[in-house]
């Protein structure tokens, strides 16, 4: 396993060892991957629904960035400010608001200290080897403080794109966003990419007090692409974390969302969506650790499933003992539209305190004949009306979104994929 | 008095002939025929077990009801070939006994999506959520569909007034030539019962037909059809005009039963 691992890292990981105000987090990082490796039983046990001897086939060449791209269309009726980075670098940024601070993380020189004490800080890269790969090798990416009190009327849109061309290459970008205390803002995070190749991306967010943050990410990497991502949270009082993944794209996808909410009256939202098709490998994970009392966790996951793909959802929700009155809720649900798809749902509670409110949840289920009928004998061919009916369940997810234009956007990413990925012939029985 | 009435209509919409009909291999159809010119309503009247719902499953194509001998034609062609949602786009519509719950799914969606079905195949224009909200209105209101229920999800939470009402908006949006009311009148108190039957009275033109299907004679003082038929144990037992429905509703359905056995 350790050699899997190794073989991941890039060969310009000497870079981040130069930079000063990287050292000791660079240090840490590879120490972790050299140590714990695949091996630990906790590590094991998270990540054994993902193939990693799929990985072999990536050489250690560092990414280097290439085209300007930009934001699939759909993104334009959206009036918002757009950072770009595109093989694992920051290339492009518009111009933002004074309140806004954006750092980008190639420059090696001198970093402010609210970077420095904010970046590593929500994640642990014993844990997450990806992450510690990421860490031991970003050579860019962005980080962004909004200051106290900002709010921030226009959404931000970060573009991830990936172009391997005639290479396999492997990203690591890199992005962390501070909310200083009352600051609120939208960010929409978007993958795409083409080419085989590896975007191990970790984003990092502290949420300060009474802040609020909608993060809204779409995940539509190319479907020879494997896309491993570290979403880590660390939440403050009163702050709001509305978050929200949908993903169609990459041959494996492992998304990975985790927070401390280390504050009273948290309201942490995680949902999402996952659209697999082909031999698509599509997984979610999530750790939700109530580390206070009165916080509110509500995760809602809805999956789509057809020809072989499959689907995984691994979701922890943690209450420390001091966090009395949480109120946690997580359910994973599954549509499984043909005989050859497979689901693993692993939902888990681990509750010390003794005054909570917490449930969890996973079913998998199959289109209704009946609502099929009803829907065609309005006329509606047999194929859209699975697609209405899909959607529709889809649906209930993405309406968790808070803004309603981005929810829209994302409506809409849903549908395209419906009308595109939807036949009158699935049939869970196998027609 | 009968041959002068069917004399009247030169049109047929609907010809079934001697259609046997079985549900997971029981035979429930044995040899219904039946002629609906356009115009005409016609009423189905029968008591439970008689077939009535499996005649609706024939003439809507459900795939659980298996015809295994004649046949169909409307508006000339050949309905047992045809899909559901063809059946549906050629002219015949279906207001369900028991409509069903379409959760996530808005009425208005619903409604535009089959509206848009019909137009994609005539080659028409699609019309977007916001002009279509504008068609539907004047209909829903005279129906007392209110917007909000438009964006409810399709009979989820409905009563089954609402459920009926909902029913007969949609007949009246996609202008169906040949409707079949299926129970229409269950679960209707009397002001509701009103509202439906005015809606559906609205409805009647000399190029549409309906077929009316339901339990009880109350249903035909609002709906007035031209001709009643009696089905019992997979057959029509007897044709007549309205004043069969009375005779029914005082004599009970027991001596056209003991006929027929």
């Amino acid at each position: 396993m350790p050699s899997n691992k190794k073989h991941l890292l890039p060969n310009n990981i000497q870079e981040n060892s130069e930079a000063e105000w990287l050292g000791s987090l660079f240090r840490k990082a590879v120490e972790d991957i050299e140590r714990s490796g695949m091996q630990g039983t906790m590590l094991a046990e998270a990540w054994r629904f993902t193939d990693l001897n799929s990985f072999k086939v990536f050489e250690p060449i560092a990414a280097t960035n290439t085209a300007v791209v930009s934001c699939p269309k759909f993104f334009a009726e959206l009036d918002a400010v757009e950072l770009h980075i595109s093989n694992g670098a920051l290339i492009w940024k518009d111009t933002f608001p004074e309140y806004v601070d954006l750092f980008d993380l190639a420059d090696r020189k001198i970093a402010p200290s609210w970077l420095t004490e904010a970046l590593g800080s929500a994640i642990n890269t014993e844990m997450h080897p990806f992450a510690a790969i990421n860490t031991t090798a970003f050579s860019g990416g962005v980080a962004m403080r909004i200051r106290k009190d900002a709010v921030m009327k226009k959404p931000i849109i970060l573009l991830v794109d990936t172009q391997a061309n005639d290479k396999i290459i492997v990203a690591n970008p890199r992005v962390l966003v501070v909310l200083e205390e009352g600051a609120v803002v939208d960010l929409i995070e978007v993958h795409t990419g083409s080419g085989i190749y590896i975007n191990n991306v970790v984003t990092e967010l502290i949420i300060g007090k009474n802040a609020r943050i909608g993060h809204y990410k779409l995940q539509t990497e190319d479907t020879d692409a494997f896309h491993i991502a570290m979403n880590a949270a660390h939440c403050a009082a009163n702050s709001i974390y509305d978050n929200f993944a949908l993903s169609t794209g990459a041959k494996l996808s492992r998304n990975e969302i985790s927070a401390t909410l280390d504050g009273i009256h948290t309201k942490y939202s995680i949902n999402g969506s996952y659209l697999g098709c082909s031999d698509q490998h599509m997984e979610t994970v999530t750790f939700i650790d109530h580390a206070k009392p009165s916080c509110v966790s509500h995760e809602l996951y809805k999956g789509v499933l057809v020809n072989h793909a499959q689907g995984v959802f691994q979701g922890k929700i943690l209450v420390r003992k001091n966090a009395q009155k949480t109120n946690g809720y997580q359910m994973n649900r599954a549509l499984l539209l043909s005989k050859e798809v497979k689901i693993n749902s692993k939902p888990e509670l681990e509750i010390y305190a003794d005054d909570v409110m917490c449930s969890h949840g996973a079913t998998v289920g199959e289109l209704d004949e009946e609502q099929i009928f009803y829907l065609m004998a309005r006329g509606i061919s047999k194929k859209q009306a699975r697609a209405i009916l899909v959607s529709a369940y889809v649906e209930e997810a993405i309406n968790y979104i808070n803004n309603l234009l981005i929810r829209d956007l994302f409506t809409m990413v849903a549908s395209n994929w419906m009308q595109q990925n939807i036949t009158d012939t699935q049939d869970i029985n196998g027609s | 008095m009968l041959v002068d009435l069917i004399e009247e209509c030169n049109m047929t919409l609907l010809e079934i002939e001697n259609i046997h009909a079985e549900v997971d291999g029981r035979p429930i159809l044995r040899g219904i025929n039946l002629s609906i010119e356009a115009g005409r309503i016609h009423a189905i009247m029968g008591p439970n077990g008689s077939g009535k719902s499996t005649l609706t499953y024939v003439l809507t194509g459900r795939e659980s009801c298996k015809v295994t001998q004649g046949s169909i034609s409307f508006c000339g062609r050949d309905l047992l070939s045809m899909e559901p949602d063809e059946r549906a786009i050629a002219g015949l519509f279906l207001a369900m006994q028991y409509p069903v719950e379409l959760p996530g799914v808005s009425g208005l969606t619903f409604l535009r999506e089959a509206v848009n079905a019909r137009r994609k195949v005539a080659g028409e224009e699609l019309v977007d959520s916001m002009e279509f909200l504008k068609m539907v209105r004047s209909k829903a209101n005279s129906l007392g569909v209110s917007d909000e229920m438009l964006k409810r999800s399709v009979n989820v939470g409905f009563s089954g007034g609402e459920k009926k009402r909902n029913e007969i908006l949609q007949m009246a949006m996609l202008e169906p030539r040949f409707c079949i009311l299926d129970e229409t009148d269950s679960g209707l108190d009397i002001d509701a019962l009103k509202v439906v039957s005015d809606g559906v009275n609205s409805l009647r033109s000399s190029d549409r037909s309906m077929l009316v299907i339901t339990h009880y004679q109350r249903l035909l003082d609002y709906i007035e059809p031209d001709l009643v038929h009696v089905l019992a144990h997979g057959r029509i037992q007897k044709t007549g005009g309205k004043e069969l429905a009375l005779q029914l509703e005082q004599r009970g359905y027991i001596n056209f039963i003991e006929t027929a056995a």
